[in-house]
């Protein structure tokens, strides 16, 4: 277990040097979400629909399609010189492939949050502030849900003709029982409802969390048998 | 669908014994064989050269002895274990491809140092710093990669195959792209590994550079292994002349 975690904080730190490096991913992720949510504050009609309707779905769908830019660099980078022969060839578990992928997409995607949050605080005119630790906490179990199934399907979609099609393919229809129950909770908290009416969603996001992160990491060494 | 299983014209030793041990190898790609009942056996201390035209199935004969390709027929062993093994036999194991293995963005110690770390070698970056120096690639260890000539990232690639002293070493046409004083460095690594009993397996087309390392060589054609000699079995100057002709014969 130590091996694991030692070997998959490795692969995590060698794809963030490599994203640090470039900044290619992140800032096309950054720029992506920021783009949207001006958007959608231009299309947006205060008189038709409230701004605690609106803002909890902007940022659901800012962080699903922005995230993917970074998941699909994610095996991406291994490509190239068949860097990921290197690493298949390791004396390493092939789990921690997985799971120092997935840990570098998950900080990939709380770095793209961290601006984002502000973003549409800052344009819909949001009070996050007295619930900035409970939306912390839905944008982390969500992050956690999307980055796993996310991983996988990088892994499997790298390798054919059409990967930036098949990645948001593949991954769409799995990230809504993640993106749904986060984007109720954040609801919930918006409209100033207490934070104990956002449980039930956060259990779900929990639960489909740790059904996701263990299903997708057990699956992952069977995407990259030849 | 049935295969044959084609035994190599000569053992180099019996197929049970040596750090490298295969007997009937094979792997299928839909219908084709693209490597079938390879049966060999190297020695520590040993250096096999495996020649062959391209498609021959050098290169998945060395995949499957990496633990990158299952075998669909046969065995392969590295010292006592069966490969696809796990994380003990692919420590022992180092690789040199005809691709680099290597991350652009990083530079050259940082590649070394993190293949280093992956196969858990004490003092990584000490480590990664010698086998740079090995391949005389001292002055340009803090350069990324992506800004290295092709002979140089081949080089780096070299060191970062030998950074944990593997006792296997599989070598895929490593010569490519490298200069005369690449060349004499990594025929002297090579030397090396051999004088301290690592067993090598050097795929390559240049049959001078070939037969100059080894203890044994190897013709293989269509996915079998077609001849197999010890090296002071084979008249240098004939050699090439032979091989031509067998892979003609056999077309």
């Amino acid at each position: 277990m130590r091996d694991l975690l030692r070997d998959s904080w490795l692969i995590a730190r060698k794809d963030l040097a490599i994203e640090f490096r470039t900044r290619s991913a992140f800032l096309s992720a950054i720029v992506f979400a920021l783009l949207g949510i001006v958007i959608f504050y231009f299309a947006w009609d205060p008189t038709a629909v409230t701004t605690v309707d609106l803002a909890p779905g902007v940022l659901w769908v800012v962080f699903t399609f922005s995230g993917l830019l970074g998941l699909h660099r994610s095996f991406g980078v291994e490509q190239p010189d068949r860097a990921i022969d290197g690493l298949l060839a390791a004396p390493i578990a092939r789990e921690s492939i997985y799971l120092g992928k997935a840990l570098a997409n998950l900080i990939f995607v709380i770095g793209v949050q961290a601006v984002a949050i502000p973003a549409v605080a800052l344009f819909y005119n949001l009070p996050v502030g007295p619930v900035l630790l409970p939306l912390s906490a839905i944008a982390l179990l969500a992050a956690i849900g999307l980055v796993s199934v996310g991983t996988l399907f990088s892994a499997m979609a790298v390798n054919t003709r059409l990967a930036e099609l098949l990645l948001p393919m593949l991954s769409l229809p799995f990230f809504v029982p993640i993106v749904i129950p986060a984007a109720q909770a954040t609801a919930k908290l918006m409209s100033g409802r207490p934070a104990g009416d956002a449980l039930p969603w956060l259990k779900l996001l929990l639960a489909f969390d740790i059904v996701f992160a263990v299903a997708c990491m057990l699956a992952y060494p069977f995407t990259i048998e030849e | 669908m049935a295969h044959a299983r084609v035994r190599p014209l000569l053992l180099m030793q019996s197929p049970s014994t040596g750090a490298v041990a295969t007997d009937s190898l094979g792997r299928q790609f839909g219908s084709r064989w693209a490597v079938e009942g390879v049966s060999l056996s190297i020695e520590p201390g040993g250096l096999l050269a495996l020649f062959g035209p391209n498609g021959a199935g050098k290169t998945t004969l060395l995949r499957m002895l990496a633990g990158l390709l299952k075998p669909s027929a046969g065995t392969a062993r590295i010292g006592d274990e069966q490969l696809p093994g796990g994380s003990a036999v692919r420590r022992r194991v180092g690789i040199i491809s005809h691709h680099t293995l290597l991350y652009d963005a990083l530079t050259a110690r940082e590649n070394v140092e993190f293949a280093a770390r992956l196969y858990g070698v004490r003092e990584p970056r000490a480590a990664a710093g010698r086998a740079l120096e090995m391949m005389g690639m001292s002055d340009r260890a803090d350069t990324p990669v992506r800004a290295l000539s092709r002979g140089m990232r081949q080089r780096v690639s070299i060191a970062r195959a030998t950074v944990h002293e593997p006792v296997v070493v599989l070598a895929d046409e490593p010569f490519t792209g490298l200069d005369v004083s690449g060349s004499r460095a990594l025929s002297g690594l090579l030397m090396n590994l051999r004088s301290t009993g690592a067993a090598l397996m050097l795929v390559t087309h240049s049959i001078d550079e070939g037969l100059s390392l080894a203890t044994h060589a190897a013709i293989m054609h269509r996915g079998r292994m077609i001849r197999s000699d010890r090296r002071a079995d084979i008249d240098a100057s004939t050699f090439g002349a032979e091989y031509a002709s067998m892979v003609a014969m056999s077309a």
